[in-house]
């Protein structure tokens, strides 16, 4: 069981303000923190990590741990930016957390990387980094894991199959997971509970059907074209053509309620 | 030319051995030495860090009479004098600048989240300098080693206050063209000078050669 009852005046994207944070997170819990770029997501992973100072309180299974080094935190951390240790291939990158091949030679498995263990981190690809952080992360067997935006350069079919391996690996280690992420199909998809972050507060609690289903009667789609009486319109990810009323006056970057649809 | 080649031939070359020798001497106890401060200082938020900065950096304002003044009156209790150790004592203050920052630009360089990443996987501050922020700033080491050397080899100011001149003790290259000047031995001083000054851009183009490789290798690569 984690607790947080953290404050620290941050700079954000709109000015100053106070990350103020109060949350409890069950063992064994995969919980999804979305909200605004500048609303201190990262920032409360940092601080959970112990790589940021706060005022207040993190207790960690009855255990404070104001003044506990990160290096004894028993963390695994997929940075935004990988973090990758460019002067090693991506074997030593996952050997140097700990030396245990077996667990290094199964985690490259998982993430398709076998192929790839020779090389320097500068050699691959945006995608093939974020593997080899992932695939690191676990090789201390991790207690908590911090993912800031994991699976953001994979294309959708391995998000898809990492999506699966990352919550198989969370079971298998019985770690609690905290992972910042704007894309709903992950969140829905790996999440148990959700929290949104706005301007350094949670807003919203629950879980991913609760926080993301608004009004479940309608769509909400973005015109992008308009013709004289027709329209196409983004929802989600797909372009849709419509039909507008004559008397209906639409200019691009309008925002549309798509109600009565029914699936078939 | 038969003139050219007699002076060739009794050069006396001890002045260089003794200049690359203070010049080796000094290189490698400033990287021991000032490894540690260099890491200190590129992780630091501490208040009192400009200040250390300014003290590092102040041989590269300073006139070296200055340092030289300053460090005669401190040698006058430990005999250090006109003597070889002097020189390196002297050299080490003079050439610092020369040493810690280019690691530290170097460190600080670095991705945060690289030397995190070492943190979080349980290592100590120490593993992450030698296993992963060294290892990483390799254009900049050779930029701190190189440079460190080769002004340590064109010091002069300092090592005449300091040392004097006394053959195979305290006479190193940059003196030694002195004397010879002061001595109206053109000759020989062409030939000193003419010796320093292709040591001096071979060893700044190997520096430029080394780290230009190196930015075309990552960029080719990435």
């Amino acid at each position: 069981m984690i607790s947080l009852k953290i404050n620290k005046a941050l700079c954000g994207a709109k000015g100053e303000m106070s990350l103020e944070v109060d949350l409890e997170i069950e063992q064994g819990e995969f919980l999804a923190i979305s909200g605004e770029s500048g609303a201190g997501k990262s920032t409360l992973l940092r601080i959970l990590a112990g790589l940021e100072e706060a005022e207040g309180e993190v207790v960690v299974d009855g255990q404070s741990w104001r003044n506990f080094p990160v290096q004894k935190r028993q963390i695994g951390f997929v940075f935004q930016d990988f973090g990758l240790f460019e002067n090693m291939s991506v074997e030593q990158n996952l050997l140097f957390v700990a030396n245990d091949r077996v667990l290094a030679e199964k985690l490259l498995e998982i993430t398709q990387l076998s192929e790839l263990k020779k090389r320097k981190p500068n050699t691959l690809s945006g995608g093939q980094k974020q593997r080899v952080a992932l695939a690191r992360a676990f090789m201390s067997r991790p207690k908590i894991l911090l993912l800031d935006e994991p699976l953001s350069a994979l294309n959708p079919e391995m998000r898809l199959k990492l999506q699966k391996e990352i919550l198989k690996l969370h079971q298998r280690f019985g770690c609690t997971t905290l992972m910042v992420s704007h894309d709903a199909s992950d969140i829905y998809r790996m999440a148990s509970r959700v929290v949104v972050m706005e301007l350094g507060k949670i807003v919203k609690d629950g879980t991913a059907k609760e926080v993301f289903s608004t009004d479940s009667s309608c769509l909400i789609g973005e015109v992008l074209e308009v013709q004289q009486n027709r329209v196409i319109v983004l929802v989600g990810q797909q372009l849709i053509e419509l039909e507008v009323s004559k008397d209906k006056q639409l200019n691009i970057g309008d925002h549309i309620k798509l109600e009565s649809y029914l699936a078939f | 030319m038969h003139e050219l080649l007699n002076t060739l031939s009794t050069l006396d070359l001890s002045p260089f051995a003794l200049s690359f020798k203070l010049a080796t001497i000094t290189t490698l106890i400033l990287f021991i030495v000032t490894l540690p401060l260099a890491w200190v200082l590129s992780q630091s938020k501490s208040k009192v860090k400009p200040i250390i900065e300014s003290i590092v950096s102040l041989p590269l304002v300073l006139p070296p009479s200055v340092l030289g003044f300053y460090l005669l009156v401190a040698f006058s209790s430990f005999d250090l004098a006109f003597t070889f150790k002097g020189l390196i004592v002297a050299s080490c203050f003079y050439s610092l600048p020369f040493m810690v920052q280019p690691l530290q630009g170097g460190f600080e360089s670095l991705n945060k989240n690289m030397i995190e990443s070492s943190y979080i996987a349980g290592k100590s501050k120490w593993v992450t300098l030698f296993r992963v922020a060294l290892p990483n700033i390799k254009p900049a080491l050779m930029t701190a080693l190189i440079i460190t050397f080769a002004h340590t080899v064109g010091e002069f100011g300092v090592v005449l206050m300091i040392g004097g001149s006394i053959p195979d003790e305290t006479r190193v290259a940059s003196i030694a063209i002195y004397d010879l000047m002061n001595n109206l031995e053109y000759g020989k001083a062409h030939i000193y000078s003419a010796i320093m000054l292709l040591i001096s851009f071979f060893v700044l183009l190997s520096v430029y050669i080394f780290n230009h490789k190196q930015k075309y290798f990552k960029g080719v690569r990435a």
